[in-house]
This record gives structure tokens, C-alpha cells and sequence, in this order.
């Protein structure tokens, strides 16, 4: 994992020392004091960063009995993978007993829908937002950026009441419906910050050439923002794959997603606590949002970086 | 990009296909975010229990809120953790921020790894620091282990400390964010104000402390509003470390809404209390919204 880091950061900081044209005039000795207290604390705190990675890895490679009698830090002698096998198949949640799987699964088929459903209507929206403002698109637009602030226990229970007059609650469907609703206002704000961004003149040529609102965002909006589009998918992934509250409260047990079974599966009272299976299936929960994070890199960075600051 | 707007007054039928598009914002917007506050504040003055019901109590739930005992050690708890995650995250994050700024090597590799917590969702986080931190295996052990036998550091068992266990690992997670937020605001800062504190010969800590954190002040301002509102949040962090334990001793607002309204059944409660924590964010968020949005008007 950390190998992959490194490749590709040295990758994008090769790109970024070329393009950059200021290295500064500063003189640079390899072992200045000043560069000592610099890479020694940003070494330190790293090490801390990922000293949870490394116990995750280590615990879950470990026998149970290692784990009595050995510390959380050191490496295992004896590497087995029994415990990924029990965390991904057979570790149990109440009565039930087929493991973590069922979770992923129900993650995927969260996930999947409700990234490309939130991002096609935000994205449109976006568009419309920013080249065909209508009286009023303002103040409603207004309301879903300061409407993302309010916590979301205020609105949770009147989304039950929705839910339950559509029929959706305790369904995927209408999980993705509310990952929907709460993905709007950031990639709304996303996409129109983007789109807002073009050149005017491109889009008044487009007019002038008679086309119309679709054919402009599917024929030249759309090709032109495939980078933002990515931005918005990474967001969107890690986003709802890592969400416990909406799971636990809109679905029901057999379609739990990820999070909320994983949760259910370490913290559950019964039996004797296998540590070893714990850290497995945390280390599962977890390896999806870190390999978007791991391969996305700097676009993962811009992301939350248009999100919030733009804001 | 008022052109459309400005040119053709009345056309509704050219920017139908825009108003289309706008319906699920718009629906969001008023029946989702507006009308479901509205409901919720409404149903917070009725003694509504299994179901919600129009039945006006006046201001008794608020009553029974202040009066328990766990939303009151919910609110301390909130506040311990909000005002030191504050605090460490903007101090650390800021650090770190300039530290990486220095135009040093392996500048990626390090806000890689500072930032990857932030990828991993609260009930990992949760769940590895509480494996961190158990007594019988974790740090405690470890420590004692190298001999210094009466060693004591088990804060998720502790009722006195429990707040701070689940702070560390908010601060793992939330940090790494702070920083990116930082670094992009330090990137922004003219290269010239640098050069022109070299040649007075300032020192660099008092360009930061002087200088360039006022400049950022935008900055900081929107990640102290991105972090106080995700401080009013916290959930799944407690659930998955300490499920509100030992007891009740790190019980947060947000878990209490969730309690009352889908294990106890007690749903004027839960209107109440998230009344209240709508009520916290306001007093942030309104003041913020205020300058951020009046202003955009007045320059557009």
C-alpha cells in the first residue's frame, strides 16, 4: 500500500517541480538544522498516520493465541490469512453467518446507483445553474448550500415518513434516493462552479449554431468536463461507501450496507472477540475508499479542495 | 452569466428544459431541507411517542431534554470534543500545512499519508482505535510490557476520560483535511510578501503569525465552519468506539436523536433534540452564511 503511495506521489511531484517555475533562491545543504526539525517532525507524524494501518495489517494476519501473547505492534510470526477468510465468509451477526460479503455486495449495489443517479441530476442541474439561470434558481440554490449544514438528524425522521408513503423505506431504492438528496448540494455547488468556468463565448457560439440545452451539455459541457466529472465519483464513492447513519436507518438487516455490518459484527456482545477477524473485516470495509483514494491521488485532494474552499 | 436572463425576459419555453432540470434541487431544497425542518421543529413542541402526532405540549420536551441526564453529559461531551478538535485540528493542520510549504522533497508521499485517515469512514476509525486502545492488548499493554508496570492509559474505559479516547481518533481522521485546506490557502499566498519579509528580515514565525494567518483569514473561517459542522455530527465515530459507554459517559447530541427516536420510541424527544443541535449550528453557520453570501451579492 505504502509503495503504491510512493510511486504515485513521486509521479505527481515530478509533474508539479516542472511546473512550477520558483524553486527559490534559497541556498539548500542537505543536513541543515533547519531541514533536520523539518523531515524529522513530518517523519515522526507520519509514522504516527500510519501506525493504524500497519496494526490493522499486522492484527489481522495473526492467530488469536499470538494475539493473547504478543503486543499489537509487532509483526506476526506466523502469517496465516485464516481470519480474512472468516471476516469475508462466515463471521457472524446475530443468527446470521455469511460474513462481511453480504455487506460488500450491498455496498455495491448502493454505491453503484446512487454515485451515477446523484451525479447526472447535480451535474445537469449544475448546468443549469450556471448557463441558464431562471428567476428563482438563486434562492433555491441558496437554500441547498445553507440546507447541507443542518444536521441531518433534523431531517431524518420526515425522510422515514417519505420513504414510507413511497413504499422505498427499508429498501435499497430508497437508500439511494436519499444519498441522492444529500449528495445534491456539494455536487451541485461542484458542478456549477465548473461550469460556470467555461468561456462564455464557447457556449454563445453553441447557441448562435442553434443548439439547444441538452445538445450543449451533452456535445460540449459533458466532453469538456470529464476531469470534474472524476472529481465528483471519488467524492461520491468514498462518500457513501464510508456512510453508517443513512444505512442503519433507512435499510433493514438483510441489506445492510458495509459499514453498518461491519459495525454489528465487531461490536456485537455475543461470543468469545476474535481480534484477528475483527481487524480483517475492518481492514475490508475500508480497502475500498482507499484504493479510490490511492489511485485518484491529487484528484482526490482536489475534491474536498473544490468542495470546501470554494464554497 | 446573467446573458440568458438579461436578453429574454418572458421566454418561458427556452428555459424550460432548465426548470426541468432544477426539480429534484428544487424539491430538495423545499420539501427535503425546508419542509422537513419545519416538521421536525412543529413536532418538537408535541408528545408525540410511537408515531408523530399533532398534539401540542408547549415546551415540555425541551423540558424533559434539560433535565436528562444524558443529553446534558451529551452536550459536555460535545463541547470537550468540539472545542479541542477545533483547536488541535486547525493548530496541527496549519503546522503540518506549513511545514509541507517549505518547498521540501517527498512533499506528496507525506500529504498522502497524512490525508488517507480521511478516506476511511468513522466506523473504521472507530474500530481500529478501539483495538489501539483496548487495556489488555493495546497501548497499555504494550507499555507495560516493557516494564513500566503501573502504566495507565485506558481512556475507553474510563468514565473521566473517555471524551479524549474518541478525540484521538477524530484528530487522526479529520486532520489530514484541515491541512489540504491549509495547504491550498498557503499556496495562495503571494510568493512577493516572502520575498519582501526576507529582505526586512522578519522572522518566518512572525510572517506566519502576523502576516500571512491574517491574509488567510477566509480560509480559516470556511474550515472552521466545514469542522464545526462535522463536530455537530459526530455518530458513527462513537457508535463503532465506545457505543456511548462506559455507561453513558460519551453519549454526543447526535446519538441521543438517534436513541430516542428508533430504540425508545420516543420521538418528541428526538424532534427536540435535534432541534437543539439545528439550534447550535445556526448560531455558527448563520453569522458565516451571512458575510459569505451578502457579500457575493453585493460584488455580483
Amino acid at each position: 500500500m505504502a509503495d503504491q503511495a510512493t510511486i504515485s506521489a513521486a509521479g505527481l511531484g515530478a509533474a508539479r517541480t516542472s511546473a512550477s517555475e520558483a524553486w527559490g533562491p534559497r541556498p539548500r545543504r542537505a543536513l541543515s538544522r533547519r531541514n533536520i526539525i523539518i523531515y524529522g517532525t513530518l517523519t515522526v507524524v507520519a509514522l504516527y498516520y500510519l501506525l493504524p494501518l500497519y496494526v490493522m495489517i499486522v492484527t489481522s494476519l495473526k492467530g488469536m493465541p499470538e494475539i493473547r501473547m504478543g503486543n499489537i505492534f509487532s509483526p506476526p510470526m506466523e502469517i496465516t490469512f485464516e481470519p480474512w477468510v472468516k471476516a469475508w465468509a462466515t463471521a457472524c451477526t446475530g443468527l446470521n453467518c455469511e460474513g462481511l460479503s453480504r455487506g460488500f455486495w450491498n455496498s455495491v449495489r448502493i454505491t453503484i446507483p446512487s454515485v451515477v443517479i446523484s451525479i447526472l441530476i447535480a451535474s445537469v442541474n449544475g448546468y443549469a445553474l450556471a448557463n441558464w439561470r431562471f428567476r428563482g434558481a438563486d434562492i433555491f440554490f441558496t437554500i441547498l448550500i445553507v440546507g447541507a449544514f443542518i444536521p441531518y438528524q433534523v431531517m431524518i425522521y420526515p425522510i422515514v415518513i417519505i420513504l414510507r408513503e413511497m413504499g422505498l423505506y427499508g429498501s435499497l431504492t430508497g437508500l439511494v434516493l436519499v444519498h441522492t438528496v444529500f449528495g445534491m448540494p456539494i455536487l451541485t455547488l461542484l458542478f456549477r462552479n465548473y461550469f460556470a468556468s467555461v468561456p462564455e463565448e464557447l457556449f454563445k457560439a453553441a447557441r448562435v449554431d442553434g443548439a439547444g440545452f441538452w445538445a450543449i451539455y451533452f456535445k460540449i459541457m459533458l466532453p469538456m468536463s470529464l476531469p470534474i466529472f472524476v472529481v465528483a465519483v471519488i467524492l461520491q464513492i468514498t462518500g457513501i461507501w464510508n456512510d453508517f447513519l443513512f444505512g442503519v436507518v433507512y435499510t433493514k438487516p438483510d441489506v445492510y450496507p458495509m459499514t453498518v455490518q461491519l459495525n454489528n459484527i465487531v461490536n456485537s456482545v455475543q461470543g468469545v472477540k476474535e481480534y484477528n477477524v475483527n481487524m480483517a473485516a475492518t481492514l475490508l470495509t475500508g480497502l475500498v475508499p482507499l484504493i479510490v483514494y490511492f489511485i485518484s491521488g491529487k484528484l482526490f485532494v482536489r475534491g474536498i479542495a473544490a468542495g470546501a474552499v470554494k464554497g | 452569466m446573467a446573458n440568458t436572463r438579461n436578453g429574454r425576459p418572458s421566454q418561458v419555453f427556452r428555459n424550460l428544459n432548465s426548470k426541468v432540470a432544477s426539480i429534484p434541487m428544487v424539491l430538495t431544497a423545499s420539501v427535503v431541507f425546508v419542509g422537513g425542518t419545519i416538521w421536525t421543529v412543529v413536532h418538537s413542541f408535541t408528545n408525540s411517542k410511537l408515531l408523530p402526532r399533532l398534539n401540542f405540549v408547549g415546551l415540555d420536551q425541551y423540558e424533559r431534554l434539560w433535565n436528562s441526564n444524558k443529553w446534558l453529559i451529551s452536550i459536555e461531551n460535545l463541547f470537550i470534543y468540539g472545542v479541542l478538535t477545533l483547536i488541535f485540528s486547525l493548530v496541527i493542520g496549519f503546522v503540518l500545512a506549513a511545514l509541507l510549504d517549505q518547498k521540501i522533497r517527498f512533499e506528496d508521499t507525506f500529504r498522502t499519508i497524512f490525508l488517507y485517515p480521511f478516506a476511511l469512514s468513522f466506523i473504521v476509525t472507530g474500530l481500529v482505535w478501539q483495538w489501539i486502545l483496548n487495556p489488555d492488548f493495546g497501548i497499555q499493554a504494550v507499555v507495560r510490557g516493557l516494564g513500566w508496570t503501573s502504566f495507565n492509559f485506558d481512556p475507553l474505559y474510563n468514565q473521566d476520560i473517555v471524551i479524549y479516547g474518541i478525540l484521538i481518533a477524530g484528530l487522526w481522521q479529520g486532520t489530514g483535511l484541515v491541512m489540504c485546506l491549509m495547504l491550498a490557502g498557503l499556496r495562495g499566498i503571494d510568493e512577493d510578501i516572502w520575498k519582501a519579509t526576507r529582505v526586512d528580515g522578519i522572522p518566518m514565525w512572525k510572517t506566519y503569525l502576523f502576516i500571512v494567518i491574517p491574509m488567510m483569514r477566509p480560509v480559516f473561517v470556511t474550515t472552521l465552519v466545514i469542522i464545526a459542522s462535522g463536530i455537530v455530527r459526530v455518530y458513527d465515530l462513537v457508535v463503532a468506539q465506545t457505543s456511548g459507554g462506559p455507561g453513558i459517559a460519551s453519549e454526543v447530541p447526535a446519538k441521543y436523536v438517534y436513541d430516542a427516536m428508533f430504540l425508545s420510541q420516543n420521538l418528541g424527544q428526538g424532534f427536540a433534540a435535534s432541534t437543539m443541535m439545528l439550534v447550535t449550528v445556526l448560531i455558527v453557520i448563520v453569522p458565516w452564511a451571512y458575510l459569505e453570501f451578502g457579500r457575493r451579492r453585493h460584488r455580483g
